[in-house]
């Protein structure tokens, strides 16, 4: 086996064989847990709930709605169909110019209208995986690096790094300061590249940010801008989790910047990565968005668009969607609202069990403080309580070190792709949890068995309560042809 | 004005084909040539451009993506100016896109016939959040069992196809440049036979550093592959000191229109075999056969010789797509098959890169899925091509010009050498330039499509009516007709040789440097 392993390797590329794609993760790990056993009230009320999974599943009714009155978004559909031909043919990586108009006109109300978008920026790609890889290959060469604040998003490991050659750098963030980003942190990562004899081409940022669910306030992104115009090198400012913010008079796009503080920083280093798979819940339909100030990488990023582009039958749609400002205000304004309730509703029942968060009001998620839960402060203790979490539990959440957190014991657990019973069902298996690991910490560890014992008794008992979820995958009729 | 043109200089002059290194030690302009304001802008621009190429990646600022080539500013050139039957009947016609538009009323009536095929019908609630949530990167189920049978389809069900060996992506460009990412290392290599697809040199090379090396072919024996061509070829990269990794045809062939006899895919096989590389073959237009001799699959070709199963087997990687044998170019719908795990592995995890839209997915699924109406397309579309290709073909017949014999695809191998003033590639350059401005039509000359024999053209005629394609081929009789006249007037007969009096009736930029509008809409890397 290891020999034919072994030959393969020979006939297959580097990138192929190494695991750059990142699938060897932790953050994985918990999914694959998961997929093995999948909560469903009825079929499997004690399987592991999807806590991992940073999906927007809030408001599909509003969009169902407007599809339902719309049929000529359709290119299906007999009020659509005159204009099938029309889109199926047309292959410009520009896009649909109603699109790109959609696009911009979207992202500027999501924004409150506080800055405009100039559709010529606008270029497509595979999701934001495609987006973030194709901004890298831009701008950085095979061994140069982008600094990250971290935590980050795994997923960047591979999206920047595995067939681009690119590295990624962390600027270290810690609870110290509420994990945000100090010029100090920013310095002294460019300083040990710089050490290392690694070329630094830009520096990356999520904002608001996976997976803290913060967003960055004005000095922040001032002092950020300041820095990459100082060094010359660029800045990606990833704001897919823009719709999300809970309260949106509070948020800066760093567009915002750019346009209350012209002269602060050489424009041509400002690129935004945008996608509509987190604030619509979209990510089946792979839109993704680089918009960049600076005119070759808009040029050249199109070119590199013909790898990824967007399906034109999905172009119509968000067109027609996107272009309906009522429905767009109301849209992003009902979406705020129901984020905010489930995010209260977990703050509150956290709460009661003395569960806190990092202060947030943005995004999916929440960045869970879980360190007096661990055995020591150490990322095998976290490792150690994750299990835990996963087998025990039955809730699939994200360690804090699958997103290169440099201190133990915070977790990213996501709120929005559930439904109401199953986040009731969610919350009271953390609650049940940590009033037991009260008592484990009373009894003797020789009891811990019984502990055990107790914890599994309890959660049989609640079989039955349990109410079928619609939404559950299992339901799906997409899986149900399977080979 | 001024500094756009002294830009466009400066790129035209350090532009060099071949990448990244060259950037480093740029020739400095011939300032004394030049008055000194224009100097002046001249260094600025370039110190402008210089500042650019430190602050991007190599891959941004080299050309590979291909784009400067005629076969795009052919394009270009009829974005400008496209013809039109009522609002601009003079303007250029398109026939240098690969676009199959003939059966397209089939696709509408199955829509009309088949109205929850979007599935956002009000009784479809779940389905269209399952969709927009689905993004499995192993993609729908059902789509991929109804791709695999499709394929299956047009081969005749002499080949089945696993859908688990599937990898689906957006687009066939997307499809070969991942295989590249999979197969070859920066610097390695792989042999393709010339004339071959422009947008190769972008998909192939452009971001994952591998390297083309061709083998020539020849109108002496129809351009087929020779076993000999295939050494030379090897060698060739040999001295260069590439590794070769594989080769890669496009089977039916773009541009030549035509199928890989059943010999030339035995030398590949046994090529590949002794040397220990992979085979990737791009049938694309596998579903764009209309005549005799029929398609031959590589699959069919391992399956007769018992070489299922082997290592040999394990290394040919098929490339397919929608665009071209449903006219669905827009949707983005690519895949690669590959018998190999690890091969079908990594490739899956980059399709994360470029997948296609889960609305794609089920439409397609639902329309796939329907046998009666793939088999009859099929035929259907088929016996369309036929008569394009034979009212172009005679035609041309007509206008003295011939064609490479094709069974396959949306387009001619034109033979137009005897039209060029000189068998050279500058001949060529002109006689294109007067088919695109005097004539109005834009087809692709050979040269684009690395053909290494001049005077060659590939000329498509699915992606326009009937009536557009006979108005094409009067223009072009009437161009050859004029030419012949000219001749006889100056007392020459063909060849043609270079008359200045007609070079100066040529507009003057056509002898201009590389142009490139600033407006220039987007020309997508349609084949």
């Amino acid at each position: 086996m290891e020999v034919a392993l072994n030959n393969s390797n020979k006939f297959l590329s580097n990138i192929a064989t190494n695991d750059g794609h990142g699938e060897n993760s932790s953050y994985f790990d918990g999914w694959k847990a998961y997929d093995t056993n999948p909560y469903h009230p009825e079929n499997n009320p004690t399987g592991v709930i999807q806590m991992g999974l940073a999906e927007n599943k809030l408001c599909f009714d509003l969009i169902q709605e407007w599809m339902e009155k719309h049929p000529e978004a359709s290119i299906c559909t007999p009020e659509g169909g005159f204009d099938f031909k029309e889109i199926a043919i047309f292959q410009d990586y520009h896009g649909l110019p109603k699109f790109r108009s959609a696009i911009a006109n979207f992202m500027s109300r999501v924004r409150g209208g506080r800055v405009k978008f100039n559709p010529d920026r606008i270029v497509m790609s595979g999701g934001a995986t495609g987006a973030h890889e194709t901004v890298a290959f831009c701008l950085a060469n095979p061994g140069e690096a982008f600094l990250v604040p971290t935590p980050y998003y795994p997923g960047f490991d591979r999206d920047l790094r595995w067939r681009t050659g690119v590295q990624l750098l962390p600027v270290v963030c810690g609870s110290w300061n509420k994990f945000n980003i100090s010029l100090a942190a920013l310095e002294e990562a460019y300083e040990k590249a710089k050490e290392s004899n690694i070329k630094v081409k830009g520096l990356l940022i999520t904002n608001p940010s996976n997976p803290l669910g913060t967003f960055y306030d004005k000095e922040t992104l001032k002092t950020v801008v300041t820095f990459v115009n100082h060094k010359n090198i660029h800045l990606i400012c990833d704001e897919i989790y823009a719709g999300t913010v809970t309260n949106d008079n509070e948020f800066v796009s760093i567009a915002e910047i750019i346009q209350e503080f012209p002269t602060i920083c050489n424009q041509n280093l400002i690129h935004i990565v945008y996608s509509l798979s987190k604030d619509m819940g979209f990510p089946g339909f792979r839109v993704g968005i680089i918009y960049s100030y600076n005119d070759t990488v808009v040029n050249i990023a199109r070119k590199m668009s013909s790898f990824g582009l967007v399906s034109t039958q999905t172009q119509h749609m968000i067109a027609s969607m996107l272009s309906d400002n009522d429905f767009v205000e109301n849209f992003v304004s009902e979406s705020r609202n129901r984020l905010a309730n489930r995010h209260d509703l977990f703050n509150r029942e956290l709460a009661q069990v003395g569960i806190a968060s990092l202060k947030s009001n943005a995004g999916l998620f929440f960045w869970m403080d879980l360190r007096r839960f661990l055995e020591k402060p150490t990322f095998d203790s976290e490792m150690t309580f994750w299990r835990i979490i996963i087998n025990e539990i039955k809730l699939n959440v994200s360690p804090g070190s699958s997103f290169h957190c440099s201190e133990p014991g915070w977790f990213r657990v996501c709120f929005a792709n559930m439904d109401d019973e199953t986040v009731t069902i969610a919350l009271r298996r953390i609650k049940a949890f940590v009033l037991k690991n009260k008592m484990f910490e009373i009894k003797s560890k020789s009891k811990k068995a019984c502990w055990q014992n107790n914890l599994h008794l309890k959660l049989s008992s609640r079989r039955l309560e349990d109410i079928m979820s619609p939404h559950s995958p299992l339901n799906s009729p997409l899986l149900r042809a399977q080979n | 004005m001024l500094t756009a043109c002294t830009l466009q200089f400066s790129i035209y002059t350090f532009k060099n084909p071949v990448q990244t290194k060259s950037f480093s030690t740029l020739n400095p302009p011939h300032q004394t040539l030049l008055p000194q304001s224009l100097s002046l802008s001249l260094s600025l621009s370039l110190t402008h451009r210089i500042q650019e190429i430190k602050m991007l990646s190599a891959k941004a600022t080299c050309n590979s993506h291909g784009q400067d080539s005629s076969y795009f500013l052919g394009w270009e050139e009829y974005e400008k100016n496209p013809y039109h039957q009522h609002k601009n009947p003079n303007g250029i016609i398109q026939m240098g896109l690969a676009e199959n538009q003939l059966s397209f009323d089939l696709l509408e009536s199955w829509l009309k016939n088949n109205p929850d095929s979007a599935g956002f019908k009000p009784d479809n609630h779940s389905l269209f959040k399952e969709l927009a949530l689905f993004q499995d990167y192993h993609g729908l189920p059902a789509f991929k069992n109804a791709l695999a049978d499709f394929m299956s389809e047009i081969r005749s069900n002499k080949v089945t196809f696993d859908p688990n060996n599937l990898v689906l992506t957006a687009g066939a460009t997307s499809a070969n440049e991942t295989l590249m990412f999979c197969l070859a290392n920066p610097g390695e290599a792989f042999l393709l036979p010339t004339p071959y697809y422009p947008g190769f040199d972008r998909d192939l090379k452009w971001r994952t550093g591998a390297e083309i090396v061709p083998i020539h072919c020849s109108s002496s024996n129809g351009f087929r592959i020779t076993e000999s061509a295939l050494e030379d070829a090897y060698q060739q990269a040999q001295k260069q000191n590439l590794k070769v990794k594989g080769v890669l045809v496009t089977n039916p062939s773009n541009p030549l229109g035509t199928s890989l006899s059943l010999h030339e895919l035995e030398l590949l096989v046994n090529f590949v075999s002794s040397k220990n590389i992979h085979l990737i073959s791009d049938e694309i237009y596998s579903g764009t056969v209309f005549s005799s001799p029929g398609f031959i699959s590589i699959m069919e070709v391992l399956k007769n010789k018992g070489l299922m199963n082997t290592e040999v087997w394990k290394r040919v990687h098929i490339v397919y797509s929608l665009s071209k044998d449903l006219g669905l170019p827009g949707f983005r719908v690519g895949a690669i098959y590959s018998n190999d795990d690890l091969v079908v592995s990594a490739a899956t995890k980059m399709s994360s890169f470029g997948l296609i839209s889960s609305q794609t997915q089920y439409l397609l699924s639902e329309m796939l899925s329907d046998k009666k109406f793939t088999r009859t397309y099929l035929s259907e579309n088929r016996k369309r091509l036929k008569q394009r290709h034979e009212m172009m073909e005679k035609a041309l017949q007509k206008a003295g010009i011939r064609c490479l014999k094709g069974n396959a695809g949306l387009f001619s191998w034109v033979d137009m050498r005897h039209l060029m003033s000189s068998q050279t590639f500058e001949g060529e350059m002109e006689l294109w330039k007067k088919i695109v401005y005097e004539v109005g039509l834009n087809i692709s000359p050979g040269s684009s499509c690395h053909c290494s024999e001049p005077g060659w053209f590939r000329v498509c005629f699915a992606n326009m009516s009937k009536e557009t394609l006979l108005l094409a081929m009067q223009r072009l009789n009437y161009f050859v007709d004029s030419m012949a006249k000219k001749d006889n007037r100056s007392g020459r007969r063909q060849p043609l040789n270079g008359n200045p009096r007609r070079s100066k009736s040529l507009p003057k930029w056509v002898f201009s440097l590389s142009f490139t509008s600033t407006k220039r809409n987007g020309v997508t890397m349609g084949r």
